[in-house]
C-alpha cells in the first residue's frame, strides 16, 4: 500500500470559489495519480455525501469525502485556498483547508485505520496550524504522512 | 466521572473519528475518564461489559443509528449529531455532567452491578454478535410493521372484514382495479388495505436484507432482500426470512475473504458478490427451504383435517400453539387455512374453531404490547415504539405485529406467546365462542356468538403470555461474557489509532 498522500496530491494555491470546482480540481490530481479510476463516478459519490449534510467544519476546514467504487486505495488530496471555499460550515466561514478523503468501497478495516488516524488529527490545532504555515507541497505531504503513520 | 461514548456518521471514515478525538480531548480537559466506541469503517472495538458497568453516563454523537443502543439503557444519556461533538466537545461533556446530576435510576431496583452482565451484549462474543445482527434487521422492519399493520387495520375498519375476501379475488383488489370512488368509504378502506398489504410484503425481505447488511455490509443487501422475497413467495414466513438473512450475510462474509486478482477487486462489491450470493441464496431458499415448507404446510393441513371429532379443548390448544408459532409462516397458515376452510360447512364446530383461531392469533401482538408497558427496561427503544402500534395490530388480528419481538429474541418470545395462544384457544373452545368471519379482530366481535367468552379468552391468554415473556426475559438471561481479553484488545487498538 502506498502513502496516504504524496506531493502531487497537494495544491497550496487552490482557487477560491465554488466547492464543486475545488473538489474537481483536487480529484483530477487523484485521477492523474491513478488513485481514482472514474472521475465522474467519484464526484457523484462525493456530491451524494455532501447532500446528506455539508462537510464544512467550524474554523475554516472542509472535508469532502466518500467511499466509492472508483477509488483504488485510501487517499488524501489536500488543498489550501487563501480566498476560501464554502463547504457549508455552521459558523459560516469558508474553508481555507480542504481535505479530500477518498476511501475504496468495501475496503477491509485495516485499510481504513489510516483514514481514522487522519480524521483524528484534523481536530488538533497543532496539525491544522502546521498545514496553514507550510510552504511547499512536498513538506505538506511529508508532514501528513509522518503524522498518520506515527 | 466515567464516560462511555459512541460516535458514528454516514460514511464512517471522517466525522466518526474526529468526534471521538474531540470528545477524548474535552473529557480529559474536564478531568473525566472516557472510552469511545467508534462505529466506523476502520472496524469498531465494542465497549467491554466492565466499561459499561463502571460508566456514569453515555454520550452518543451520531448521525446514524447507534448500534446496540440497549447496552446503555442503565445510563443517563446525551444524544447529539456528530458535528456537535467536533465543534463543541466541551459543551457536550458539560451536558453529560448535567445529565448525571438529573438522572433518576431506572425503577427496576436492580443493583448497580447487574446491568453489566444482564443487559450488555458486552464483548465480541458470538452470541452478542448474532444479537446485534438480528437487532439491525428488527429495527429496520419495525416501521414497516407499524405503518403497514395500521393501514391494514384501517382498511378493515373502513371496508369491513370482507375487504380481503375471497382469497383468490379479494374485494379490495376489485375495487382498486375498478377505479377509485372517493365518495365510498369502502373504497377508502380498500385503498388503506392495499397500501398496507404492499408495506407488509416488504416485511420479511427487509428483515432478511438488513440482517445480511449488518453482517457483511452493502454487498449483502441484495442476497438478503431477494432471499427474504423468496421466503415470502414460498410461504416460509419470517422464520424463513431469518434463515435467508443469516445465510446471505454469512455467504458474503465468506466471499469477501477470497483473494481475487486486483483487476477483479474493483467489481467485487458491485457486481460479483451480489450476483453470486443472490444466485446461491435464491437457489437455497427455493429448493432446500421452500420445497420442504410446502410439504410441511400440506402435511399439517391434512393432519388437522384428519383430527375432526377430536376433543374440542385439545384442538383449541393445538390451534393456539400453531397460530402463535410463526405469525404468518407455514404453521400459522396451516391452522388458519384449516379454520377458514371449515367456515363453508357452516357447522357449529367449524364456527367455534374459527373463533379460537382468531382469538389465539390476537394474543402475540397484544402480549408483547403489554410486556413493553409493564417491564419497559426489558425492551429497546424501538421495541417500545413498536409496542404502541402492537395494541391496535393485535386487536385487529394482525399477528405479524409480534414479528419484530419474536425475531429479536425467538427462544424466549415464541414459547411464551405459544403458551398464551394455547390458553386462549382452549378457553375460546370451552366457552363456545363462535365466529363466521375469517378476519377482523375486535371489529367483528358484534358478529360473534358469545363475544364475552371470546374476549375473556383473549385477555387471559394475553396475560399468561405477558407473564411468561417477562419472566423468561428477566430470569433466563444470557450468561455474562468474560471481559478480560477484550479489555486488552481495546487498549492496543486505541494505541495504534491515537498514539
Amino acid at each position: 500500500m502506498s502513502d496516504l498522500i504524496t506531493a502531487d496530491l497537494v495544491d497550496l494555491d487552490l482557487p477560491a470559489g465554488d466547492r464543486r470546482e475545488a473538489v474537481r480540481s483536487l480529484a483530477e490530481r487523484l485521477v492523474k495519480a491513478g488513485r481514482v479510476t472514474d472521475l465522474d463516478q467519484f464526484l457523484a459519490d462525493i456530491e451524494a455525501r455532501e447532500a446528506q449534510m455539508p462537510t464544512g467544519l467550524d474554523g475554516g476546514i472542509g472535508i469532502p469525502h466518500c467511499r466509492s467504487t472508483a477509488v483504488t486505495e485510501p487517499t488524501l488530496g489536500f488543498g489550501r485556498s487563501t480566498g476560501g471555499v464554502d463547504f457549508g460550515a455552521e459558523d459560516g466561514n469558508p474553508a481555507d483547508l480542504v481535505f479530500l478523503i477518498a476511501a475504496p468501497e468495501g475496503g477491509g478495516s485495516d485499510h481504513m485505520t489510516v483514514l481514522a488516524a487522519l480524521a483524528r488529527r484534523l481536530v488538533r490545532k497543532s496539525f491544522t496550524g502546521e498545514l496553514r504555515s507550510v510552504t511547499d507541497p512536498a513538506a505538506a505531504a511529508g508532514f501528513i504522512a509522518k503524522e498518520v503513520s506515527a | 466521572m466515567k464516560i462511555v461514548a459512541v460516535t458514528a456518521c454516514p460514511t464512517g471514515i471522517a466525522h466518526t473519528y474526529m468526534a471521538a478525538e474531540a470528545l477524548e480531548a474535552a473529557a480529559e480537559e474536564a478531568g473525566h475518564e472516557i472510552v469511545v466506541e467508534t462505529q466506523g469503517s476502520a472496524g469498531s472495538t465494542p465497549l467491554t461489559a466492565e466499561q459499561l458497568a463502571e460508566a456514569d453516563v453515555a454520550i452518543f454523537a451520531a448521525d446514524v443509528e447507534v448500534r446496540d443502543k440497549d447496552r446503555f439503557a442503565h445510563l443517563p444519556q446525551v444524544s447529539v449529531g456528530v458535528k456537535k461533538a467536533i465543534s463543541g466537545g466541551d459543551l457536550l461533556v458539560a451536558q453529560a455532567e448535567e445529565a448525571v446530576k438529573n438522572h433518576v435510576p431506572a425503577a427496576t431496583g436492580a443493583p448497580a452491578a447487574t446491568p453489566a452482565g444482564a443487559k450488555a451484549p458486552a464483548g465480541p462474543g458470538a452470541a452478542s454478535k448474532v444479537r446485534a445482527w438480528l437487532m439491525t434487521g428488527v429495527s429496520h422492519v419495525i416501521p414497516f410493521v407499524a405503518a403497514g399493520g395500521l393501514l391494514i387495520a384501517l382498511g378493515f375498519a373502513l371496508g369491513g372484514y370482507q375487504i380481503n375476501l375471497p382469497d383468490d379475488d379479494p374485494l379490495y383488489k376489485t375495487i382498486l382495479d375498478g377505479g377509485f370512488s372517493a365518495g365510498s368509504i369502502t373504497a377508502w378502506g380498500a385503498l388503506a388495505f392495499g397500501i398496507g398489504s404492499a408495506a407488509f410484503n416488504f416485511l420479511v425481505p427487509v428483515l432478511a436484507g438488513y440482517i445480511a447488511y449488518a453482517m457483511a455490509d452493502r454487498p449483502a443487501l441484495v442476497p438478503g432482500f431477494v432471499g427474504g422475497a423468496v421466503a415470502v413467495t414460498t410461504g416460509a414466513g419470517f422464520l424463513g426470512g431469518l434463515v435467508a438473512g443469516f445465510v446471505a450475510g454469512g455467504l458474503v462474509m465468506w466471499i469477501k475473504t477470497w483473494r481475487v486478482p486486483r483487476a477483479l477487486a474493483g467489481i467485487m462489491p458491485v457486481l460479483v458478490i451480489p450476483l453470486l450470493s443472490t444466485a446461491v441464496v435464491g437457489l437455497l431458499m427455493y429448493v432446500i427451504v421452500g420445497r420442504p415448507i410446502a410439504l410441511i404446510t400440506e402435511g399439517l393441513t391434512n393432519w388437522l383435517n384428519g383430527l375432526s371429532g377430536t376433543n374440542a379443548v385439545l384442538l383449541g390448544i393445538l390451534l393456539g400453539l400453531m397460530m402463535c408459532f410463526d405469525m404468518g409462516g407455514p404453521v400459522n397458515k396451516a391452522a388458519y387455512t384449516f379454520a377458514v376452510a371449515g367456515l363453508s360447512t357452516g357447522s357449529e364446530g367449524a364456527l367455534t374453531i374459527m373463533a379460537a383461531v382468531m382469538a389465539a392469533g390476537m394474543v402475540p401482538p397484544l402480549a408483547m404490547a403489554l410486556a413493553t408497558v409493564v417491564r419497559k427496561s426489558l425492551f429497546t427503544d424501538v421495541e417500545r415504539e413498536n409496542g404502541r402500534a402492537a395494541w391496535l395490530l393485535g386487536a385487529s388480528f394482525i399477528s405479524e405485529g409480534a414479528i419484530p419481538f419474536a425475531a429479536a429474541d425467538p427462544f424466549r418470545v415464541i414459547p411464551s406467546i405459544m403458551v398464551g395462544g394455547a390458553v386462549t384457544g382452549a378457553l375460546s373452545m370451552t366457552l363456545g365462542a363462535t365466529l363466521r368471519a375469517p378476519h377482523g379482530g375486535i371489529f367483528v366481535v358484534p358478529l360473534m356468538g358469545n363475544p364475552l367468552g371470546f374476549l375473556v379468552a383473549v385477555v387471559i391468554g394475553t396475560l399468561v403470555a405477558t407473564a411468561l415473556v417477562v419472566a423468561l426475559k428477566t430470569f433466563a438471561r444470557r450468561r455474562p461474557v468474560q471481559a478480560g481479553t477484550s479489555t486488552t484488545e481495546t487498549v492496543t487498538e486505541r494505541e495504534t489509532v491515537s498514539a
